[in-house]
């Protein structure tokens, strides 16, 4: 009988001079996600409520990009987008446009479990989070002052850009000079995209989460991979998978179920399709993504500098990375 | 060189007592649609190009459930979706939430080629269309009579099922939807929780291969009649409703949470990238084993120039055209 493993991911592209006080702040809300979800997959909780309430604590802390200390739309708000999918019997839920439900996994989840539906945007979202009675708050929440600042350093790095703008290509922003990039801005002030967690239970069932405030500067009503499934987030009786980076790249390459798809349809183990998944589908995007099987295995793959992520397994492995 | 080949459709479940007339006027839509799709072909549009084209046809004409003649919201207003994708170069574009651009397909393709972005939403979409000078018409211009009496008859059916509410499971269904189960006792053909005779037909899309062997897909609905505002469906969203790669194109028509959970669309050209399937047994292998209890239909082209249909639902409206002069219309 294999065993349980967790991955959590706090997303891809990571600024390769980020202050060392913040890699370990980073560090420290990774590892004290795991043990959260060691913890309640010892004590025999299932796969779909851990990622819920590991998403959950990522969402709930300001340090990476989802829920409280999400990416600002050009507006200065908070748009945050999220979905979660049950590997067992592929049931899921995704969320988009959120501006005042402090916890957006858990609506997905609610969408997933009391709506006749599989996803629900922007006000009718928050209609139906009112109508389930989940903790609001004020959108003002979730912004914190380092984004406020990030923002203005993006809205200026792209004005930088248009000013040596080359004939615009599919969804790029213009090129700037050799600078280090990901969704046209430098690596310096792209807010890696997202969070998320995936799980094998005990019982090797899969499940798996992702939440996001989404790009930093993007259009008001833009969704990215993150909520959508088969994207940004796929579960299903063989693995779970939850991915970050560059959306557009994510979506055209229908990411997370392509490892499974490449499992189920070559038969290929689960660190070799994620491996194919990030060489061979993504072209010249960037992105990450973080894996389970239901046989206990746990897998990563990333072609950014860098992805905020941790695992730990049954069998006692612990580990937190970021390069 | 390859021979161009274009399919449509009309959305999959179709009620059994559906009056000649209506069935006649069904072909008529999607025969125009073939013709237009086919002429341009002929002419050398590319791909992306005609299936846009005829896209935009099928939701300026009321017949089908997109653009005008949409389904309703249980508030009775509209709210519609579209996507679209290149299978050169799997580029995409998609649209949800839209309510006053006349052409949502139109709007999907300016989000793949003019925004940063592949996928906008509500108020956000509504804003770029405005940015992009698209045309906008009222909400109403949208409402059809017929729907306004079909969303008063899905509302009672709701109420009634209602009634007979059983203990959700939960675990059995991607989708909660309450009085589903006590109707099913009954008998009664249904799709999406509704009886088939106000069931409407989720979508319509078109796939096309075009002379150089390029695939394109593009999908545009109204959505679920009664649907909770902000319900997104499959349609706009790209691996589910629509996919194109240089494979195949596919676009997908039916129970929007079983096409969802099931990857539909990217799945048919998944078995045939990784499993060496040809095109028909793709279709075939996705609709039968890929949607569990799900109802939904698909129309699908390979860059060799070959059409396939699938549905496991009573009738899909569909239709078929190749260079080698080859035409049909279907519903059943």
């Amino acid at each position: 009988m294999a065993g349980w493993a967790i991955a959590v991911h706090g997303g891809a592209g990571v600024d390769p001079n980020l202050p060392e006080e913040r890699q370990e702040e980073a560090r420290r809300l990774l590892l004290r996600c795991l043990e959260m979800g060691a913890d309640a997959l010892r004590r025999g909780l299932p796969a779909l409520d851990v990622v819920e309430m590991v998403v959950r604590e990522l969402e709930t802390d300001p340090v990476f990009n989802s829920g409280r200390g999400s990416a600002l739309t050009r507006k200065g708000t908070v748009e945050m987008e999220a979905s979660i999918m049950d590997g067992h019997g592929r049931r899921c839920g995704a969320v988009s446009g959120l501006t005042t439900v402090k916890n957006p996994v858990s609506l997905a989840r609610l969408v997933m479990d009391r709506s006749p539906h599989s996803y629900l945007a922007f006000d009718g979202a928050e209609e139906f989070a009112r109508e389930q009675g989940i903790e609001v708050v004020d959108n003002s929440y979730f912004i914190t002052d380092e984004n406020v600042g990030m923002l203005k350093l993006a809205k200026e790095a792209n004005s930088i850009m248009y000013d040596y703008r080359v004939p615009n290509t599919c969804g790029a922003g213009a090129g700037m000079e050799g600078g280090l990039q990901m969704n046209g801005l430098p690596i310096s002030i792209y807010a890696p995209e997202t969070v998320g967690c995936v799980v094998v239970d005990g019982k090797g069932w899969c499940a798996a989460a992702t939440s996001t405030g989404g790009l930093m500067n993007k259009m008001s009503g833009r969704i990215g991979d993150s909520p959508l499934i088969g994207s940004g987030t796929y579960a299903c009786d063989v693995c779970a998978v939850s991915c970050t980076g560059e959306g557009e790249a994510i979506i055209r390459s229908t990411l997370a179920r392509d490892v499974a798809a490449l499992m189920e349809y070559k038969g290929l183990g689960l660190q070799e399709a994620v491996d194919f998944a990030v060489k061979e589908r993504l072209d010249e995007g960037k992105a990450g993504l973080i894996a389970v099987s239901r046989n206990g295995e746990v897998a990563f793959g990333f072609n950014t500098i860098g992805m905020f992520r941790g695992c730990a397994t049954e069998d006692g492995l612990v580990e937190v990375a970021i390069w």
